[in-house]
């Protein structure tokens, strides 16, 4: 079992490569409980964070990643570069790559980003966020904590709330848990909701309570404030008042439903703090899962050995 | 590709294997005699089932009830390249502390001597213990580091290119140890 060169999205992947991952990261895991939280697998190895959008949660975690498998990193970012000087995607990358790195995390605006540029670079490609397209590692992360709080995927109801048209977290959460057998609806406002979803194989429930009934797992996602002047719906608080998830709403859902965020959270925008804090919220695991699914990530794309034993 | 023709044989089915683990428990006890303060730590993937094994029969014998861990060294191997398939991780578990303890690393070939030297490393990032100590349940020689077993269940001869396959119950379906050399 070998993963691909890159990661670039979820798309594509088999059930089988998902499940490696997950369990590979199970094992990274134990690596934080130590009291050396270091392992020497990546040794040598130059990752270069290349962050052409802000980040701070996905960048911090890969980047502790990267440091507890002992990789070299070089973090690049558009406040501090060329780029605001007029420098091109490309022509970036193609100085970085004389720098001779192994792997490149990128986060770009653009959808496909991540997959142009590995036409050029010899080493791989994670992608940590190209526009609205995928976040692999998040639909990783997120994954990893409902297979240990749910203990698999068949069969599970997911509703996935929020604005599901601008966000890449939602496709590459669709393609994942369709790929391990899991139910999908997604809700949120029409004018949120892409047209022709449903061939992605979800359901499309606009009625945010009829969509709650009985749901296993609930993913809401960020309001994303900065989107406001677009005017997709009328003010933030009418959005909580239709579309957020309270104690009272919360009820609807199976009794073993978990409450599951990306963050940034917006109390009482999509979610109130009841249940943002309450003990079915699994919130802050799916952080800490993040380290552990990019260290299996980046040990799997970049750890590479002749053989199993050699005694 | 060239066909070659290969020699399989058996050296030990089950029973042998049985008794070279009771020697092997054996004289561990004896050399142990006196210290309570020992532990095993298998290294994955076959010398966990073996320290269990090992511990079983130190309870039996002796009712010594002595606690296993598990070493998972591919975080640690220094052979590492772009090619190739990054090994499976079978896990780390040493669900006791290893400080002021003489720890046994248990595997079950010593070949090269390139996973004890990773173990070895692996352990140090766990505690420091107050001894480390191997045993192996086959020596099959050809070291290319300076390593060796304190004690050693079976001494095999064989050459370089020559294949050694300890297959345990626990990983495999079967016991047996199998030789394999080509023509």
């Amino acid at each position: 079992m070998k993963l691909g060169k890159h990661l670039l999205g979820i798309e594509g992947l088999s059930k089988e490569e998902i499940n490696l991952i997950l369990d590979t990261a199970e094992k990274m895991r134990e690596v934080a409980e130590r009291p050396i939280k270091k392992v020497p697998a990546l040794r040598g190895k130059l990752i270069v964070n290349l962050f052409f959008e802000p980040s701070t949660r996905t960048r911090s975690s890969f980047e502790i990643a990267e440091k507890r498998l002992s990789a070299d990193t070089l973090n690049f970012s558009t406040g501090t570069s060329s780029v605001l000087k007029g420098e091109t995607l490309l022509d970036t990358v193609l100085n970085i790559e004389r720098m001779q790195p192994d792997a490149y995390v990128m986060r770009h605006a653009s959808p496909g980003s991540c997959g142009f540029i590995t036409n050029y670079i010899k080493g791989s490609v994670i992608n940590a966020g190209d526009g609205p397209h995928e976040h692999p590692t998040q639909a990783l992360l997120d994954a990893l904590t409902i297979r240990q709080k749910k203990g698999g995927f068949e069969k599970l109801d997911v509703l996935i709330c929020g604005d599901i048209t601008h966000s890449r977290v939602v496709r590459s959460n669709i393609h994942l848990l369709k790929t391990m057998g899991a139910n999908v609806t997604v809700s949120g406002p029409a004018t949120m909701i892409p047209p022709y979803i449903e061939k992605m194989g979800v359901k499309v429930e606009t009625n945010f309570e009829k969509a709650l009934l009985k749901k296993d797992v609930v993913m809401m996602l960020r309001i994303q404030l900065e989107r406001q002047e677009k005017a997709l719906f009328p003010s933030l608080k009418e959005y909580f008042l239709t579309y957020g998830l309270t104690e009272e709403r919360f009820k609807l859902c199976d009794s073993k439903c978990i409450v599951m965020h990306p963050g940034p959270i917006n109390r009482g925008v999509e979610i109130a703090s009841e249940v943002a804090d309450c003990k079915d919220s699994v919130i802050l695991d799916q952080v800490e899962n993040g380290v552990a699914v990019r260290m299996a990530v980046l040990y799997l794309l970049l750890g590479g050995g002749e053989n199993e034993t050699s005694n | 590709m060239k066909q070659k023709e290969i020699k399989r044989k058996e050296i030990l089915d089950a029973g042998g294997i049985a008794r070279s683990l009771s020697r092997l428990a054996l004289e561990i006890f004896e050399r142990q005699q006196g210290q309570k303060d020992f532990a095993f730590i298998g290294i994955q993937r076959r010398g966990f089932p073996l320290a269990k094994r090992i511990a079983q029969k130190l309870k039996e014998m002796e009712k010594l009830n002595i606690e296993v861990g598990a070493l998972d060294i591919n975080l640690y191997r220094d052979d590492f390249s772009t090619v190739g398939t990054a090994p499976v991780l079978r896990g780390t578990n040493v669900p006791f502390t290893v400080e002021e303890k003489t720890i046994i690393l248990v595997d079950d070939v010593l070949f090269t001597g390139r996973t004890i030297r990773a173990a070895l490393e692996a352990i140090v990032d766990i505690g420091r213990p107050k001894k480390v100590e191997l045993a192996v349940f086959v020596d099959r020689g050809h070291r290319e580091l300076p390593i060796q077993a304190d004690y050693v269940g079976l001494s095999l001869n064989t050459r370089r290119e020559d294949h050694v396959e300890l297959y345990l119950t626990e990983t495999d379906g079967k016991d047996s140890l199998i030789l394999e050399s080509g023509k």
